[in-house]
């Protein structure tokens, strides 16, 4: 079973890390590269990736067949994805664990959600 | 018909891992070293044309690939240790042993999680490819590789041998092998596997994995009932989807289009297992199977066998799912107040609080029972918290479905009769 985990930054996350030592950036720093390398030593990670700011985000919508991009709306969002982990485990409980060893589970919360799959029962 | 290499490599591949480990011991390269050879097989055979003795060439030219393997590896020791290397013993002639059933049982090792045990089952005695594995899971070729490895590792370190275990930890050790290829078979058991082209169709690979066990263990209740159950739910595979994806609920089918050789064989198998065996879960659930396969028509099925079937799985291998599946056979004999009521008894279960499929039965039920509103409710609560999308779509469009008055079909709809049914172990289908 595959399960998400965001990592999402708001204002409070913000204000926290702007609190931290240069010791405790890296350490934040540290913490994520050595989940990933744990993960995919246990054979769990499917794929990690940290996100650049939301200011170089595009936005993409197709109208009339034609592709429009615009760099907004991003002033206003206060809290936007940071970071995931797409990982495979055992169990929900099992994500639950993992997702507490993100740095950023000491600090303020991280989102765990199943991924939707494709199986089927017989109904 | 004769067999395409392919079938012919897979169905060799546990005879030469069982041959090479015999022969030289270390399992982790000898398992290498057979990948290698059913690679290089599959890429000259179908060119140069069969071998006369196809196992041979495969244990030849595996043992050649072992043996470079391990001088490799002894040359890295003797540069980091300063060893003096071991002769690499001569090949002696391999004793005619069938060695597949040793292999399951160390593929299935309890020291191995579930997602390595069904990783290296699969690429060890099936002889799947890590790439094949891993598209037919959808992950990197890298995590399947890892939790081959890693699967590898613990049974070094577990000190797990390639041998029959006591008999007095056979029928557990039997056990897990079962659950193992039933969480492969219930993984196939998708929607878009049909359509999906170059990925391996896990239900068929696990019948076919299944049925070895059953050739090795025929005397075996479970394993006979296993199979069974595999056979006629799979059965019911081409007229389980509509051509776009959607569910077709077992009651809606068109039966005509169920596979008649596979559920004549399950029949077959489940009869003789019950006859002849002590009963246990898997064959109690390939029963219920049968009965459905029997009924002509959805209206023709017989919903007292079929709660008297639950009840007895409920006794023998009790689980929320069990109890789910039986108070829907409940409704089918005695109506829907009185499976409500028996919902509202079950629901609290801790396991089953805010469960979906406790959403679903009970839209179903309220559906039958004529309380439309309540039973679009509960349907689109389902619908919300399913994790299976089109159980999803399925789900919706029955909440649509009771707006427009069409109500429920008067039968078992999302009862479910097998997936991730009564095994009493829901972790095995890995979504309850």
């Amino acid at each position: 079973m595959k399960y998400l985990i965001l990592i999402h930054s708001n204002p409070k996350s913000r204000a926290v890390w702007e609190t931290l030592t240069d010791e405790q950036r890296y350490a934040f720093g540290k913490g994520h590269l050595e989940l990933s390398a744990a993960l995919a030593e246990s054979g769990e990670l499917v794929v990690s990736e940290g996100l650049v700011d939301p200011s170089l985000a595009k936005w993409v919508s197709v109208r009339d067949d034609k592709t429009l991009t615009s760099d907004g709306p991003f002033a206003e969002a206060k809290e936007h994805l940071a970071g995931f982990y797409l990982v495979e485990c055992e169990s929900y409980e099992r994500a639950v664990e993992i997702a507490a060893r993100a740095p950023d589970a000491r600090y303020g919360a991280v989102e765990v959600r199943p991924v939707l799959d494709m199986s089927t029962w017989d109904l | 018909m004769t067999p395409s290499v392919e079938d012919l490599l897979r169905d060799l591949a546990p005879q030469v891992l069982g041959a090479l480990v015999r022969r030289y011991g270390g399992f982790d390269t000898c398992e290498d070293a057979v990948q290698e050879a059913l690679l290089a097989a599959a890429l000259q055979w179908p060119t140069e044309g069969l071998p006369d003795n196809p196992r041979g060439w495969l244990v030849t030219v595996a043992s050649r690939r072992r043996t470079e393997l391990w001088r490799n590896e002894t040359a890295r020791r003797r540069r980091e240790e300063n060893l003096a290397a071991q002769a690499a013993p001569d090949p002696e002639p391999a004793p005619a042993v069938d060695d597949t059933l040793a292999l399951f049982l160390l593929c299935c090792h309890p020291a191995l999680t579930g997602v390595s045990q069904v990783a290296l089952t699969l690429r060890a005695v099936g002889g799947l490819s890590t790439g094949e594995i891993a598209r037919a899971f959808l992950v990197p070729e890298s995590t399947v590789g890892q939790r081959i490895s890693r699967a590898k590792q613990r049974i070094k370190a577990s000190g797990a041998e390639f041998r029959m275990p006591p008999s007095e930890e056979f029928p557990e050790r039997v056990a897990t092998v079962l659950r193992v290829l039933y969480l492969i078979f219930t993984e196939g058991h998708t929607a878009s596997s049909g359509a999906a082209l170059n990925r391996v169709d896990l239900t068929t690979e696990a019948i076919r994995l299944t049925r070895q066990l059953h050739a090795r263990l025929p005397d075996d209740g479970e394993v006979t009932g296993l199979l069974a159950l595999m056979l006629l739910t799979d059965a019911r595979r081409p007229a389980r989807t509509l051509p776009n994806g959607a569910l077709v609920p077992l009651a809606e089918q068109d039966r005509s289009r169920w596979d008649a050789p596979a559920i004549t064989e399950g029949k077959e198998l489940i009869t003789t297992a019950l006859a002849t065996t002590r009963i246990g879960p898997y064959q109690l659930q390939a029963a219920i199977a049968a009965v459905h396969a029997e009924a002509a028509t959805s209206e023709d099925t017989d919903w007292h066998e079929i709660l008297g079937l639950y009840t007895l799985l409920g006794s023998i291998a009790p689980g929320p799912m069990v109890s789910l599946n039986r108070i829907v056979a409940h409704a089918m004999v005695h109506g829907p107040r009185a499976a409500l009521e028996q919902l509202a008894e079950a629901e609290r279960d801790p396991a089953l609080v805010g469960h979906h499929r406790v959403h679903a039965v009970r839209a179903h039920l309220l559906d039958q029972a004529g309380e439309h509103d309540s039973a679009r409710e509960a349907y689109l609560l389902a619908a919300r918290t399913t994790l299976s999308l089109p159980e999803q779509r399925y789900l919706e469009a029955r909440a649509r479905a009771v707006v427009d008055g069409g109500g429920a079909s008067g039968n078992g709809g999302i009862g479910g009769t097998d997936r991730s049914s009564g095994d009493g172990m829901p972790s095995t289908s890995g979504r309850d």
